[in-house]
């Protein structure tokens, strides 16, 4: 079983829903933040399991799994700080109540 | 006596085993991060689930993969994201609603996503080696400061751009007429 992609890529299909359904799902900022990271970490599974197995590829998976690592990093910083700003104008930290440009 | 090659009784082999146990951690503590109605204990499922997906990384045979996670998942983005929880959150917060209205279209959307997912996978012929490839760690170091070169330099200008921008936005206006300093 650890010596098949197949199993490797549907955990990472499997966590990258999984966060679909938080982002989708979930009325807190914060938590929408989190089920990003989910489904980057996902992403990040099936590119280090591609490395893992295709002999093209090998160090490559692995090289650009760290890239995407780095890039999450700051996107996380970035986001939350965003979350912050927004937390304190409108003192709510749920998405649906950020709705002043409705009509 | 020591370990024998295969478990007792059961006969796979023991990464199988790992991989399960780490596979339904990982699955487990990430429904909780998205199911949870507390964010504080969705925050610590989180960090569960970063943990058991390193441990995937090491079965499978990418342990730099796996100190990289615990580092900057573990580590950074995780104490991150409990601080912003706890500088964000109301005393209301964990009894009010914390679906949207669409959760139920958004559950199913989900699962056929999953489902189609998990059929295209099984179907394609990846052209995959029969065996795990072990990455070696001084053969990646080369390709990351030889041809990874300039990917590596932009992402290290992209991680202070975003200190400068997260500082920026996170910072507190002062109000007219307030002195700079210490609080």
């Amino acid at each position: 079983m650890t010596n098949s992609l197949d199993a490797y890529l549907i955990l990472s299909a499997l966590l990258f829903c999984i966060g679909t359904f938080g982002f989708l799902a979930r009325r807190n900022a914060i938590s929408m933040l989190m089920s990003i990271e989910l489904m980057l970490n996902g992403v990040n599974l099936a590119i280090v399991a591609f490395g893992a197995f295709n002999p093209h590829l090998r160090e490559q998976g692995s090289i650009i799994a760290l890239i995407v690592i780095a890039v999450a990093a700051g996107e996380a910083t970035v986001g939350l700080a965003i979350v912050m700003a927004i937390f304190r104008n409108r003192r709510t930290p749920l998405v649906d109540e950020y709705d002043s440009m409705r009509q | 006596m020591g370990i024998p090659d295969t478990i007792p009784i059961i006969g796979g082999s023991w990464n199988d085993l790992l991989f399960l146990i780490f596979a339904a951690i990982l699955i487990g503590s990430g429904l909780l991060v998205v199911i949870l109605r507390d964010i504080i204990r969705c925050g610590l499922a989180m960090i569960v689930c970063f943990g058991a997906l390193a441990g995937i990384y090491v079965v499978l045979g990418a342990p730099l993969i796996a100190g990289a996670q615990v580092l900057v998942y573990i580590g950074a983005i995780s104490v991150l994201i409990l601080f912003a929880i706890m500088l964000t959150q109301t005393k209301a917060g964990p009894a009010r609603l914390v679906f949207q209205t669409q959760a139920v279209p958004a559950a199913i959307a989900s699962i056929v996503l999953a489902v189609i997912l998990a059929l295209v996978i099984s179907a394609t012929d990846w052209g995959a080696a029969p065996e795990r490839i072990r990455v070696a760690t001084a053969a990646m170091a080369r390709i990351l400061f030889a041809d990874f070169v300039l990917p590596f330099e932009v992402v290290s200008v992209i991680l202070l751009a975003a200190v400068i921008g997260g500082i920026y936005l996170a910072k507190r206006e002062l109000e007219p007429g307030e002195k700079r300093g210490p609080r």
